[in-house]
């Protein structure tokens, strides 16, 4: 299947999800968690839209839903959410040093690579038109596990967990049209409920070990340890 | 059949020509445009002639110890920049020059320049001379495997590394939306950038001893050798300008040797910059210039920008 042949229609769903892929690599870069979560929420924009162009070209109106559900929680209300609550830790005007970008985003196109060896197979059992970009939705979790790993601000670990949850919607987007709705519905609702108790997470995290950098949680303790 | 291979000659210098003597046009409408944006009154466009045909006319002063290097280098300099000011198709792509020489050897050119610029650079043994150079190799070797990646990304496209014959083939498939070369042209165009000395790796406008990478390598030219080399130096941003411009948006560049095709090639080629070069302003006007150690950081980030353009290809775009 080569491009050329395909309906602008369908090349834009390429040029939406390779935008989606590179948005994955921008917040391995980004150091202040302002940034992130604007990347976080273009993210969703651009897998909201790549929903709605899979729904009119596969005639499948269900995903029209997810579609629409995509842009109100991801690009919306879950960034909104994260946004109020780094303004009230206080944690706007922090910078977290990367400790080695480049070699980051380096690992990152090796994910890709590696995602890509690991599609094929599963490309080659499928007939959709959205086929070649599976190897791009894994890509995209494996590099927000890979956001996970580099950074030690409990915030910028929430985004990665969300990316995580982007990539495996795209997944189910481009090799099976959507999950069930009923599926989709709850794990909207679930990461809705995530972001929440996140949230709580934050504070209690905090007011216990007054920051916000996991690896402070190497010196809590069992209280009477001798 | 002799005629037509003359004429076919005749055109090609021809738009080496007219590549060369606009390229100081392109740099005033740059000026004029960032003038504007900064609320000032811009320069006439024909100023870079006025300055070039000024310093033809100054006498040439050259160090004590300067070997024939220094002498030699602003004329090897401005000879591989019309070299390759005749290898990019700037008007018409079915000319005799196109089929001698590829897009690799358009970034050896780009190389051998740099090369004898250094060297010149370091004969006179100044500070600034080797400062400079060091700066200018160690930039240049960030920014040619980014510009590589960037062009053989469309080399796969098209199958073949031959400029003419990549825009013939992007004009047959008309528009197709490749995301491929959305990361292509953004990372060429950072590429570009550096290469040129532009806002954030260099400050085209000022002789700030703490920043300035390509302005401490030409310090000590003076006269006519400093024209040939600031005549260089505009061709060199002119070429990549034309090359940002004909291999992205290929459109209106003429496959036949008519003259309405020329006609049509030559507006479309100046519409097109015309629109590059306010971009390049203002993109210079709302950046501030980087930090010399933040730059490897932009170089990779344009890298990372041309390898996800190859990889989009080969994941999205085939097979």
């Amino acid at each position: 299947m080569n491009i050329v042949n395909l309906s602008h229609y369908e090349q834009a769903i390429f040029v939406l999800s390779a935008l989606v892929l590179y948005t994955s690599f921008s917040m391995l870069a980004q150091s202040r968690l302002f940034n992130l979560i604007n990347v976080f929420a273009w993210q969703g924009t651009l897998l909201g839209m790549t929903a709605a162009l899979v729904a009119f070209i596969s005639n499948q109106p269900h995903l029209y839903i997810s579609a629409l559900l995509t842009l109100v929680l991801k690009a919306w209300l879950i960034p909104w959410m994260l946004r109020k609550q780094v303004m009230r830790l206080k944690l706007q005007r922090e910078i977290e040093t990367l400790a080695t970008p480049t070699l980051t985003s380096l690992a990152g196109v090796g994910l890709v690579i590696f995602s890509y060896y690991i599609a094929l197979p599963i490309k080659s059992l499928s007939n959709s038109i959205t086929r070649n970009t599976i190897s791009e939705s894994l890509a995209i979790v494996l590099l927000a596990m890979l956001l996970i790993i580099t950074r030690r601000q409990a915030v910028s670990q929430v985004v990665g967990f969300m990316a995580i949850e982007n990539g495996l919607f795209f997944a189910a987007l481009v090799s099976t049209y959507g999950m069930p709705m009923i599926v989709e519905l709850g794990i909207a609702f679930d990461v809705l409920v995530a972001a929440v108790l996140f949230g709580v997470f934050f504070f209690e995290m905090r007011s216990s070990i007054d920051s916000l950098d996991v690896d402070q949680m190497n010196r809590l303790h069992e209280v009477d340890k001798r | 059949m002799e005629l037509s291979l003359f004429a076919n000659w005749f055109l090609a210098g021809l738009q080496t020509l007219l590549l060369i003597t606009l390229a100081p046009l392109l740099l005033g409408w740059i000026r004029a445009c960032k003038a504007m944006l900064h609320n000032h009154a811009p320069a006439s466009l024909w100023q870079p002639y006025r300055d070039l045909r000024k310093f033809f006319r100054k006498e040439v002063v050259v160090a004590d110890g300067a070997s024939w290097l220094f002498r030699a280098t602003p004329y090897i300099v401005l000879g591989t920049m019309i070299l390759s000011a005749g290898v990019v198709p700037l008007v018409a792509t079915d000319l005799p020059t196109a089929a001698i020489a590829d897009v690799i050897v358009l970034t050896s050119f780009f190389a051998l320049a740099r090369f004898f610029s250094a060297l010149a650079a370091m004969d006179t043994g100044t500070a600034f001379g080797g400062m400079g150079a060091s700066r200018e190799m160690m930039l240049s070797s960030l920014a040619e495997p980014a510009m590589l990646m960037a062009v053989f990304t469309l080399s796969m496209t098209a199958s073949t590394t031959n400029l003419s014959s990549t825009i013939e083939y992007l004009l047959q498939h008309g528009l197709v939306l490749r995301p491929s070369f959305i990361f292509a042209a953004l990372g060429l165009m950072m590429v570009a950038i550096a290469e040129t000395g532009r806002i954030p790796i260099d400050n085209p406008s000022t002789h700030l001893e703490l920043t300035m990478v390509h302005e401490a390598m030409i310090l000590e030219y003076s006269g006519r050798h400093l024209g040939l080399i600031e005549w260089a130096h505009q061709i060199k941003l002119m070429v990549y300008g034309v090359l940002i411009a004909n291999l992205f948006i290929p459109w209106g560049i003429a496959t036949t040797l008519t003259p309405e095709a020329l006609g049509i090639g030559v507006l479309a080629i100046i519409g097109k910059l015309m629109i590059l070069g306010l971009v390049l302003a203002v993109y210079e006007t709302t950046l501030a210039k980087l930090r010399l150690f933040r730059a490897p950081d932009y170089l990779s980030f344009a890298f990372l920008l041309s390898l996800l353009g190859m990889l989009s290809h080969v994941i999205l775009e085939v097979g």
